[in-house]
């Protein structure tokens, strides 16, 4: 905000007619933000009360079991499969979009750090369901045939790496699912962190190379500790859009409810159940165990996108002075 | 002499890795475009735009249902979207400019950006479908327009800040009241933003599949009937691609390449209007 804002200046002694009726009109859009987020809060819990009597809080989540025949519900597995894809999928994101943002701001030459940015924002912008698509028809065949038996021959036959590439290939499983996640917020964390690395001051730069620092020095020392804040606000939305992330590991993840220690099996995240399940719910209890997920999840996913807000802000304060 | 050689070559290694990740984040989105552009241009059948789907197996069925449903759900969600977040937008940054209200509602708008768009269409199915007892094309609209809102009144808002206060002084020195100096001067000086913001957001909404999964449901026949269920070309990518028939795999294609070159057209004339406008 700067200082010419003076609230003040508004006219404020003769009230039209007209203006409070806009003013009135304006504010009630921009309180329907506020009733959004409290009415998904009320209609998901009152739809799940069902299933919350019945099962719980602690039990629901902890619970392994997801069989609509007996109708015992739990969320483990579907918390298990979201937890290891998001996890993953930052494992991989994290260092490559870094990276990116590095090129973008420090290495690249001036005319190309435009249309890499460009393109990098492209990628954002594809509709999930192409990446999921071309997930299924070419991503799949390409880790079952080739990477997923080379995982197995070399890190599979580690003691402990084993656990992570047992069973038979098939491409749709965890791994693929992680990857195409990964895919999806690399834009995301770059873009963020982007933004972060450009607000270092030049004379802070240029005074470490005055005493001698290289570049990577300079990234090293000078940008990443200063932009630091952003880079984790970055991250953190990242990892909010990777749990709530639907279509694009709806296709290569097989919806099966169960824990595995092994990368190559299919599993269930809660995003993808909600996905397959809710329109063939077929008693309320399995329909309010759908919402008690997603209930589950708008938390899970609120949470985190606060938290990653708090460090933007704060980052974003830091720089402003 | 040794340490600076090890510092230089330590730069070095951390440089060249960056700049792999960068060719490796290219390489992927030249990968998905390549492949989708290589699939779709094959199964792009004047059909597709001319027929409803034939029955499954049959040949020669299209998606003419399909992108007419999602050109009517895009469009009900903009008409009802736009106006809300634009004067949403215009309450944050003019009216309860600086107050506490308003900081609140930008932090929840920029979260509700975020927020899985599936739970929207488990919402708008508890308070829509559900009551009403069938799947809808004003259901699946709703869920569009509610992902719709926060993004333009979040980008209405950043725009209209950028517009200088010294312009509104000028109106209000007229004798101009606030509403007026809003619609006649601060929306002409930011019209080009909102507009890019209004673009942007149905960018964002044209590619959602995950809401309209339980509220505008599918359709596999003709049908302009909002108030029934309607087919969109999300869904039926993923009913198609999903299924098990060959043809409908190419046509799931050819409907994934119109879905990509649209929404990537949209996103780059609107930065290009923001680098226009901005001069950034």
């Amino acid at each position: 905000m700067g200082p010419s804002i003076n609230p003040s200046a508004r006219p404020s002694t003769k009230k039209d007619p007209v203006d409070t009726l806009f003013s009135v009109v304006t504010a009630v859009s921009s309180l329907s933000i506020l009733v959004l987020v409290v009415g998904i809060l009320i209609v998901l819990v009152s739809e799940s009360s069902l299933a919350i009597r019945k099962f719980g809080i602690i039990e629901f989540l902890s619970s392994t079991e997801w069989n609509p025949v007996r109708e015992t519900f739990g969320a483990a597995s579907t918390l298990y499969g979201t937890l290891v894809t998001t996890v993953l999928s930052l494992i991989i994101a994290i260092p490559v979009a870094i990276g990116i943002a590095v090129f973008v701001t420090e290495i690249a030459p001036n005319f190309l750090k435009g249309p890499i940015g460009i393109a990098i924002e492209l990628l954002a912008a594809i509709p999930s369901i192409i990446y999921g698509m071309w997930g299924l028809f070419t991503l799949a065949p390409i880790m079952s045939t080739y990477i997923e038996p080379a995982l197995q021959q070399t890190l599979g036959t580690l003691p402990v790496f084993s656990l992570l590439f047992e069973g038979t290939p098939m491409g749709i499983d965890l791994l693929t699912a992680s990857i195409i996640l990964s895919i999806m917020i690399i834009p995301f964390t770059a873009s963020i962190s982007r933004d972060a690395f450009n607000l270092t001051p030049e004379v802070v730069k240029e005074s470490a190379y005055a005493l001698g620092a290289t570049q990577w020095e300079v990234v090293k020392n000078i940008v990443i500790p200063y932009s630091k804040l952003g880079v984790f606000g970055g991250i953190v939305l990242s990892m909010g859009r990777a749990i709530g992330e639907t279509m694009a590991v709806a296709f290569v993840l097989g919806n099966n409810h169960q824990i595995t220690s092994s990368l190559l099996d299919a599993a269930a995240t809660i995003t993808v159940s909600l996905a397959n399940e809710f329109s063939e719910a077929d008693s309320d209890i399995y329909l309010s165990s759908l919402f008690y997920l997603a209930l589950v999840l708008f938390v899970l996913s609120f949470i985190t996108l606060f938290i990653a807000k708090i460090f933007l802000i704060r980052a974003e304060r830091k720089y402003s002075r | 002499m040794n340490h600076e050689k090890k510092r230089k070559v330590e730069g070095f290694i951390a440089l060249l890795l960056s700049t792999l990740a960068a060719i490796f984040g290219l390489f992927w989105l030249v990968f998905i475009l390549g492949d989708v552009l290589v699939h779709g241009i094959g199964a792009l059948k004047l059909s597709l735009f001319m027929n409803d789907p034939a029955p499954a197996g049959v040949e020669g069925g299209g998606l003419r249902n399909a992108f007419i449903g999602h050109l009517m759900i895009t469009a009900f969600a903009t008409i009802i979207g736009v106006p809300v977040g634009v004067l949403g937008g215009t309450f944050l940054a003019e009216y309860a400019r600086g107050r506490n209200i308003s900081r609140i509602i930008s932090i929840l708008a920029d979260i509700m950006v975020s927020v899985p768009s599936i739970i929207i269409g488990t919402f708008i199915y508890a308070i829509v479908v559900k009551p009403i007892g069938h799947f809808s094309g004003w259901a699946g609209a709703f869920a569009l327009a509610i992902i719709m809102i926060p993004v333009v009144l979040r980008t209405t808002e950043d725009m209209l800040s950028l517009v200088p206060w010294t312009l509104r002084e000028a109106a209000f020195a007229l004798g101009a009241p606030y509403y007026k100096v809003i619609v006649q001067v601060v929306y002409r000086g930011a019209a080009t933003g909102i507009f890019t913001g209004i673009l942007l957001s149905i960018a964002r909404v044209a590619g959602e599949t995950a809401p309209l999964l339980f509220t505008a449901f599918n359709n596999s026949f003709f049908s302009v009937n909002m108030n029934g269920p309607m087919p969109s070309l999300t869904v039926s990518v993923f009913q198609y691609a999903m299924g098990p028939y060959d043809s409908w795999h190419e046509q799931a294609w050819a409907a994934s390449l119109i879905i990509t070159l649209f929404i990537l057209f949209i996103t780059i004339t609107g930065r290009l209007l923001l680098k226009w406008r901005y001069k950034r």
